[in-house]
């Protein structure tokens, strides 16, 4: 396909969608629908000024710390867990339960035990999203290739090595897919955690916007919101490409063959 | 070998009962305060409590009624859409960039438009359940429709079958499969977006609940819902995996998650 077809392809849509909305907002509106390009002057105005600093940037840190910390604690956890079959079976329906809890509702539970500060709003980030990381983890180590794990007993590979170039590189493709899930929790867990009791965050802004009947500035919100999860799965892929190229063209061999 | 089969799920049992035992321990010996964190068997004796009450399965009914009705809409859609434009090369291109901008958004983004179009009402509990079971379903369908053998497909035309009756006996039993895997998916993602409506909007149900009872201080109340909540999530989850399996008894594989 040549370049200018796939441009084509990439923004005729979304340009045809656009200017759908525009022809249709062009005579007077309803009030909750905001114009294209009223929209765009709000985003300006609205989010190019100190909120960046007080609303969006401590948002933006609270949720990369909480999905940091998911994804170390539910890949160390998870290593754990996966290894040792006795701890297992010890844990597994503790683990299943703890999974199907709805993690926003944990958002009042830990108000009440850590109070309405950063530390509650990461730890209510990092309840909910380690368990994909987690749960995927486990999956992953138990289904490391026997033959293999057979071949690096054979020659005396154990320990840290074995963890560091067997046990780690066999499950990535599993706990990827967990990292995934948990991009797209956390970041609903950041705003929740932020609807409740907050002074500041994008959650709080976005709620104050909507009470005060700002509509422009309530999606000039909602379209941050938006780009923060496309700018999240945009770096999840760069990374997954990176790290899991040669799994993907293991499969595409596997397909051809 | 019948000795480790029997452990298994002993083990499990004793791992309960283990953080039970420590759940029970950590208020009794006061490390947490017992306001903040009562002992597990104050929170047991309530849900007990609970479910002799026909205002908390009216809340349970609520909960699941918008998580069924926004499950189902999402599938369906999902399902007719997906099949349309993975029927066609020129759709799914022309509609690829679109999707991969409008899955990412977090459907609680749409918790400000909710309320201004609905209120408190089972609608805006809907509306984020819809917006963010559908793009897991959908984005499963067109893996499955991509899937599609070329080979049985141009055997099929060939055989005459129109484009109704190819959608029926080749592309259907290859999504099948698939569409399980994201209904398995949607399902759980649509139990945690009507709490967290019902929670944060105070739509009516579990979620408005617990948020009730959290600032009236009823603590053991709202654990106990929790574990309520808890509860329902693995119900759902075993339901579906069994659904799967029946619906699946035909395929040759137990498929594992789908990655891509």
């Amino acid at each position: 396909m040549s370049l200018v077809k796939r441009v084509a392809y990439f923004i005729g849509l979304p340009v045809l969608l656009i200017a759908l909305w525009w022809l249709l907002t062009l005579g007077p509106t309803n009030f909750f629908v905001p114009k294209p390009l009223k929209l765009a002057e709000t985003f300006w105005t609205v989010w190019a000024s100190d909120r960046i600093r007080t609303d969006f940037l401590p948002s933006i840190i609270r949720l990369f710390i909480g999905l940091a910390a998911s994804i170390v604690l539910g890949v160390v956890l998870g290593v754990l867990i996966g290894t040792y079959r006795w701890l297992r079976s010890l844990t597994e329906p503790i683990l299943e339960f703890f999974r199907a809890i709805p993690p926003p509702v944990l958002v009042p539970l830990l108000m009440l035990l850590i109070g309405i500060n950063d530390q509650m709003k990461i730890v209510v980030i990092i309840a909910g999203a380690i368990w994909p990381v987690l749960l995927n983890t486990v999956e992953g180590v138990r289904a490391v290739d026997q033959v293999l794990s057979d071949t690096s007993a054979t020659y005396g590979i154990t320990g840290f090595a074995r963890l560091r170039y067997l046990v780690l590189p066999g499950a990535s493709p599993q706990i990827m897919a967990g990292v995934r899930q948990c991009l797209s929790i956390g970041l609903i867990l950041m705003v929740i955690s932020e609807m409740f009791g907050s002074s500041s965050g994008l959650g709080f802004t976005i709620v104050l916007f909507q009470r005060g009947f700002a509509i422009p500035e309530m999606w000039s919100g909602i379209a941050v919101l938006g780009l923060i999860g496309i700018g999240l799965s945009f770096v999840f892929r760069g990374v997954e490409g990176r790290a899991l190229g040669w799994y993907h063209g293991l499969r595409e061999m596997q397909r051809d063959s | 070998m019948s000795g480790k089969r029997l452990s298994e799920p002993l083990l499990g049992v004793v791992g309960i009962l283990l953080f039970l035992a420590g759940w029970e321990a950590v208020p009794r010996l006061g490390l947490v305060s017992a306001r903040f964190l009562p002992p597990a068997s104050t929170v047991l004796v309530q849900l007990v409590n609970y479910v002799g009450q026909a205002s908390f399965w009216g809340d349970v009914g609520q909960t699941m009624l918008s998580w069924a009705l926004g499950l189902a809409i999402s599938i369906v859609a999902a399902v007719v859409l997906g099949l349309t434009i993975g029927s066609s090369r020129f759709l799914g291109r022309a509609t690829h960039s679109t999707i991969e901008f409008l899955r990412p958004i977090p459907s609680v983004a749409l918790i400000p438009l909710a309320v201004l179009l609905f209120g408190i009402k089972m609608e805006s509990s809907l509306l984020l359940v819809i917006y963010a079971s559908f793009w897991q379903v959908l984005l499963q369908v067109l893996y499955g429709v991509q899937d599609v053998d070329p080979v049985a497909d141009n055997t099929a035309k060939s055989y005459g079958l129109g484009r109704i009756a190819r959608v029926r006996y080749v592309v259907w039993p290859t999504v099948l499969p698939y569409l399980m895997t994201g209904v398995r998916l949607a399902s759980a993602v649509a139990l945690i977006l009507a709490i967290t409506a019902e929670l944060v909007i105070g739509s009516p149900g579990l979620g408005k609940q617990i948020g009730l009872t959290q600032s009236g201080g009823a603590v053991a109340e709202m654990y106990a819902l929790i574990v309520a909540t808890g509860l329902i999530g693995v119900l759902i989850n075993v339901g579906v995996r069994m659904v799967e399996r029946r619906v699946l008894t035909w395929h040759p594989s137990v498929r594992s998650e789908t990655f891509a």
